[in-house]
């Protein structure tokens, strides 16, 4: 795979500003049940990034297909389309210098209108839609922007307490410029009741960060007859100042 | 009140669920016809300069039970030490080595297998080699924010005594727990997410 990045920007190569882990769910968060077992209980090891974090893979525009960026489309037969309330996703990828991170891979997935997964695992009694595969991808511009189009996704319900429901949802895993800057998250719908009653929503301990994960309805962005469009941006860990590259021994 | 940093602030993660593999494996859970191949399931080809190799990574939880619908990343250097990535500044990397591999653990055995090369050696800040290993990154259903470790060779023991990231583990009972074992060309690796043998992960 060519390491194209598509921007003209000078590449940076400092290191990245410390994550908050207070603004992170916590690994152990046992309303949600899975963490439990699988959550580390001792202290991880901090240190500064090494060329190891900073650096990371350069994903190239040439990799993507035409309809990789349209789940209405991408998995379904000639001539039909997906089920479903048919919107548009868009925003930009910022880093927390608020600077557009260009050249990002963003990856996505969801269940269907009827909130159910193309999965063999998914039991829930909502049917498969043949025209839905619930994946897609595309790269963000020279500013940091990226759209596409898909259907929103239904709420299920799923074991964890008796009665759980997940809100509606999409996955997003965002590929920055450093190994460090990796992150996995999921976006919620403005206006949902299910979102404050979520045990994954509520791991995370802040309101406010809660709030940063929910997409605006934009009624300006719709396209007439067809679909309607969210806003949701996502915020990368930041560059501290490019010393590196000048002093090899560090800031 | 002093002036504000005008800051934003990283967006929360959240964890990557029970069907990961739908967006980041598809053709691997059976989705077909969307992607030509899943990223990240070659990572060598005739041309890459280096020793083959083979990972066999396995992911347990608290009670010893492979993770089976996890998924793995994993980053490394080229044999030569050099990262394909533009923050490379020190030369440019084997064009033939893309140095980022992914794969999902297996849903019956929760086995992870890459095949790549044997990284080279790659700078600390003080300029210290730091000894061949390559950074993982792993997520799965009840994990809130993805684990960031490494792996070690054992059949660089001394490099590993000199590693300043090793170095840097108080309690030296753990440190074998960053190091894979070498069974011929396949190094085999357990990421134990609790327990006594619990890995080492990274906040960096």
């Amino acid at each position: 795979m060519p390491a194209e990045s598509g921007s003209n920007r000078r590449p940076e190569t400092g290191a990245f500003f410390q994550r908050d882990r207070t603004w992170h769910p916590p690994v152990l968060t046992p309303n949600y049940k899975t963490s439990v077992l699988r959550s580390p209980q001792k202290a991880p090891l901090s240190f500064d990034n090494t060329l190891s974090e900073i650096a990371g893979p350069v994903f190239g525009h040439a990799m993507l297909g035409e309809l990789d960026a349209d789940l209405i489309h991408n998995f379904a037969r000639p001539g039909e389309s997906a089920l479903g309330e048919r919107i548009i996703i868009y925003g930009r990828v910022l880093d927390e210098r608020g600077v557009g991170v260009p050249g990002a891979l963003l990856e996505f997935w969801q269940a269907n209108a009827g909130g159910r997964y193309r999965h063999k695992k998914d039991g829930y009694l909502a049917p498969l839609d043949p025209n839905f595969g619930g994946c897609g991808r595309t790269i963000t511009g020279e500013d940091g922007g990226y759209a596409f189009r898909t259907v929103k996704p239904g709420p299920y319900p799923w074991p964890n307490g008796p009665n759980d429901w997940r809100p509606s949802h999409i996955h997003f895993s965002v590929f920055g410029h450093g190994f460090a800057q990796r992150l996995i998250t999921q976006m919620y719908f403005e206006g949902d009741p299910l979102i404050w009653q979520c045990p994954i929503v509520r791991g995370i301990p802040d309101k406010a960060a809660i709030e940063t994960l929910i997409a605006t309805l934009d009624m300006q962005a719709t396209i007439p007859f067809d679909a309607r469009a969210y806003k949701f941006d996502i915020v990368l860990r930041g560059r501290r100042a490019s010393l590196f590259e000048n002093r090899l021994e560090g800031n | 009140m002093a002036q504000s940093l005008d800051r934003l602030r990283e967006s929360p993660s959240q964890t990557a669920g029970p069907y990961v593999h739908i967006g980041l494996t598809p053709n691997f859970c059976g989705i077909g016809g969307v992607y030509p191949t899943d990223l990240g399931a070659t990572m060598v080809n005739d041309k890459t300069k280096g020793e083959r190799i083979g990972l066999r990574i396995r992911v347990l939880d608290g009670t010893g039970t492979p993770l089976k619908d996890a998924l793995i990343e994993i980053w490394q250097a080229d044999a030569d030490g050099l990262y394909n990535s533009p923050a490379e500044l020190r030369g440019t990397a084997d064009p033939n080595f893309f140095g980022w591999g992914r794969c999902a653990t297996d849903m019956d055995t929760g086995l992870c297998a890459f095949e790549t090369i044997k990284p080279g050696r790659v700078p600390f800040r003080d300029g210290s080699l730091m000894a061949p290993h390559i950074t993982l990154w792993i997520v799965a259903r009840g994990i809130n924010l993805g684990l960031h470790t490494r792996l070690y060779f054992s059949d660089e023991e001394k490099a590993n005594a000199g590693d300043a990231i090793l170095a840097r583990i108080e309690h030296r009972i753990r440190v074998p727990t960053l190091i894979a074992e070498r069974q011929g060309d396949t190094y085999v690796f357990d990421v134990h997410l609790q327990g006594e043998k619990e890995t080492v992960f990274f906040d960096s």
